[in-house]
């Protein structure tokens, strides 16, 4: 398998205040394949969220070497990051970060807004992308319309929606119930099965880490296991 | 992004929050209303005291006959006999931008009633004296066309004059003289008071100018010709048209000195107009700070909309939104607050001048140059306290913004 994230010595370091710091990672080094599908588990603090931002391109390491399609992130402006969350990766997050009093086609359609889809264009794709995750009906309901398993699919549409190589997922069924956190996954893992999207996953839930094909644990800012 | 869609994002944020928007904008719109309102009532206020002022003869061309050079001594204004009544009906004639003439012959006099007498100024003027000046006769009447005519005794009397001969009494139909030659009283003027440099107007005698000239004179020249330009604009026009006519008329030939000089209040008129052109400057700034205090409240509810919003501007970013997109985003709501709040309040301000010009009767006209003003500036508000809350949503971390409760 190529590789498709490569991070060497990964610190991430916080600096509270002048002297208190927070050391979060501590030298990850790992490959991820393209088409994997990985998990991170581990503790609240373990680094795992961290690590997660770090390979979502919304943060940069304080040292060591993190590449994303061979490209090296270290090096990039906040405007080329902002680039590569906008074509490269998509986000479902725990509290699934949906836009308020806006309706789920509008969610969906955000992403293309940043990458000037024309409108016409923008529609359609988004319509697509909401029936790919199962979510026909209900689509110019607002969020709080919604249960938070449709809030969710309408947030795996709006991932989904740019055609990314890479889908972030933290904590995607933290706030479902078991029924629908189990639907969640499978829509996730259909994604990585049939249209070969690479995805990583946090999660403290083992039953959820089953889903993916490789998990790998994390404890205070190191990795401890992988398999 | 682009501008379009932009716009539409802005609009949209701006609707979720209908109440708080209107009463943002609301700053805005009073602000521009002042703006509008208080410069247009300062022009109202300019041509109000413009109409005044050409009230009191503003509009004033004085024509003095010019000064003779003999073996070097240049003699004062007036001492040229060239000035006639034929030039004064002439420039009537052939002066478009003049609308009235008279011409004026003026003598120092004693005059008796009874037992009082006074030394007074006797103006020999023609009709059109009266409208020229803007100087009604109070009791009585002015002379006619026919006493000039026929060169009549009679005369018409300043206030103080006939205080000074008939004390309580009504001076008209009595017999005055003048250099011992009688005149019947006809009229006394209304009391017109002061000149600027403290000179008592209604310290006169007014009188046919042909009685002036034949019976207490014997001359045929004129002391002055005045006249009244149509408008205060055209007072230029008037002036050059009867330097021209003048010359003609005087056979002055191309590089010799005129024989008259052609005066006019101008000084008095610009002084005038710098004093409302303060007035409407002051007003105007005045009614700028309300529209700061306007500025000033978007600035401060787009800081609170930024804050309120945190999590949407990392919802954004983290969907790929660069910090450009979310600085446009928050100055367009800001300038699309303030076009709103811009547009309403020079709707507000022409209706409100209006209806002032209504129930006072000023005229109020609406400058366009006032509403391209307060929309400028409107806009420039919106931009200037925009900017720094946009920028401030622009600078924030994905992650803490998105973490943000």
């Amino acid at each position: 398998m190529t590789s498709f994230i490569s991070a060497d010595e990964l610190h991430k370091t916080y600096y509270l205040t002048a002297d208190v710091q927070v050391h979060a990672l501590r030298g990850i080094s790992l490959e991820i394949g393209q088409g994997d599908f990985v998990a991170i588990m581990g503790p609240s603090g373990s680094g795992k969220s961290t690590f997660m931002n770090l390979i979502g391109c919304l943060d940069i390491p304080t040292s060591g070497r993190l590449s994303l399609e061979g490209e090296e992130l270290s090096s990039l402006t906040q405007d080329q990051l902002a680039e590569i969350r906008n074509r490269r990766i998509g986000f479902v997050f725990q509290n699934f970060n949906l836009l308020p009093r806006t309706s789920s086609l509008e969610n969906v359609e955000l992403p293309m807004f940043y990458s000037r889809v024309p409108s016409a264009k923008r529609h359609n794709r988004a319509v697509e992308a909401l029936h790919r995750v199962g979510l026909k009906e209900k689509i110019s309901n607002l969020p709080n319309q919604l249960s938070g398993g449709e809030q969710q699919r309408v947030a795996i549409a709006r991932a989904l929606v740019n055609n990314p190589t890479l889908i972030l997922a933290d904590e995607p069924t933290g706030n479902l119930d078991t029924k629908t956190g189990g639907e969640i996954m499978q829509i996730l893992k259909d994604l990585n099965d049939g249209s070969g999207i690479t995805i990583v996953l946090v999660t403290h839930e083992t039953v959820i880490a089953r889903y993916a094909r490789r998990q790998i644990l994390f404890r205070d800012g190191t990795i401890v296991s992988d398999r | 992004m682009d501008f379009f869609a932009s716009v539409r994002v802005a609009l949209r944020a701006l609707r979720k929050n209908k109440l708080r928007s209107l009463l943002t904008v609301l700053g805005v719109v009073i602000g521009v209303c002042a703006v509008i309102t208080l410069v247009n009532m300062g022009s109202g206020a300019q041509i109000s005291i413009e109409k005044a002022i050409s009230g009191l003869g503003t509009n004033l061309l004085i024509i003095f006959p010019g000064s003779v050079t003999k073996g070097g001594i240049r003699t004062g204004y007036g001492t040229v006999t060239s000035l006639t009544a034929d030039d004064a009906e002439a420039i009537l004639g052939e002066c478009p931008a003049v609308q009235m003439v008279t011409p004026v012959v003026s003598s120092a006099a004693q005059v008796v009633f009874q037992n009082q007498n006074w030394g007074t100024s006797i103006f020999g003027t023609d009709l059109d004296y009266q409208r020229i000046k803007n100087w009604p006769v109070e009791r009585g009447e002015f002379f006619t066309l026919q006493d000039v005519k026929a060169a009549t005794k009679v005369c018409v009397l300043g206030r103080t004059v006939a205080e000074k001969l008939f004390g309580g009494q009504n001076p008209v139909g009595h017999v005055i003289r003048i250099k011992r030659i009688p005149f019947r009283v006809l009229g006394v003027l209304s009391p017109k008071g002061q000149t600027a440099f403290g000179q008592d107007q209604d310290d006169t005698i007014v009188v046919p100018y042909t009685t002036a000239q034949k019976r207490l004179m014997g001359i045929t020249h004129l002391t002055m010709v005045m006249a009244s330009a149509v408008s205060l604009d055209l007072m230029t026009d008037a002036q050059e048209q009867i330097r021209d006519l003048l010359r003609h008329r005087h056979q002055i030939k191309e590089g010799q000195d005129d024989d008259f000089t052609v005066r006019n209040l101008a000084d008095l008129t610009a002084v005038f107009s710098t004093i409302t052109r303060i007035l409407t400057l002051l007003l105007g700034s005045i009614a700028s700070i309300s529209l700061l205090v306007g500025g000033i409240g978007i600035m401060n509810i787009m800081l609170v909309s930024v804050t309120e919003r945190t999590r949407e501007i990392g919802i954004r970013m983290s969907v790929g939104a660069k910090s450009r997109d979310i600085l446009l985003q928050f100055l367009f709501e800001a300038v699309l607050l303030s076009l709103m709040g811009g547009f309403i309040g020079i709707v507000l301000g022409i209706g409100l001048t209006s209806s002032i010009s209504y129930f006072t009767g000023w005229p109020t006209p609406v400058s366009f140059y006032a509403i391209l003003i307060a929309f400028i500036f409107a806009t420039g508000v919106g931009i200037f306290f925009g900017l720094y809350p946009a920028r401030k949503a622009s600078r924030m971390n994905p992650i803490d913004a998105l973490r943000y409760e």
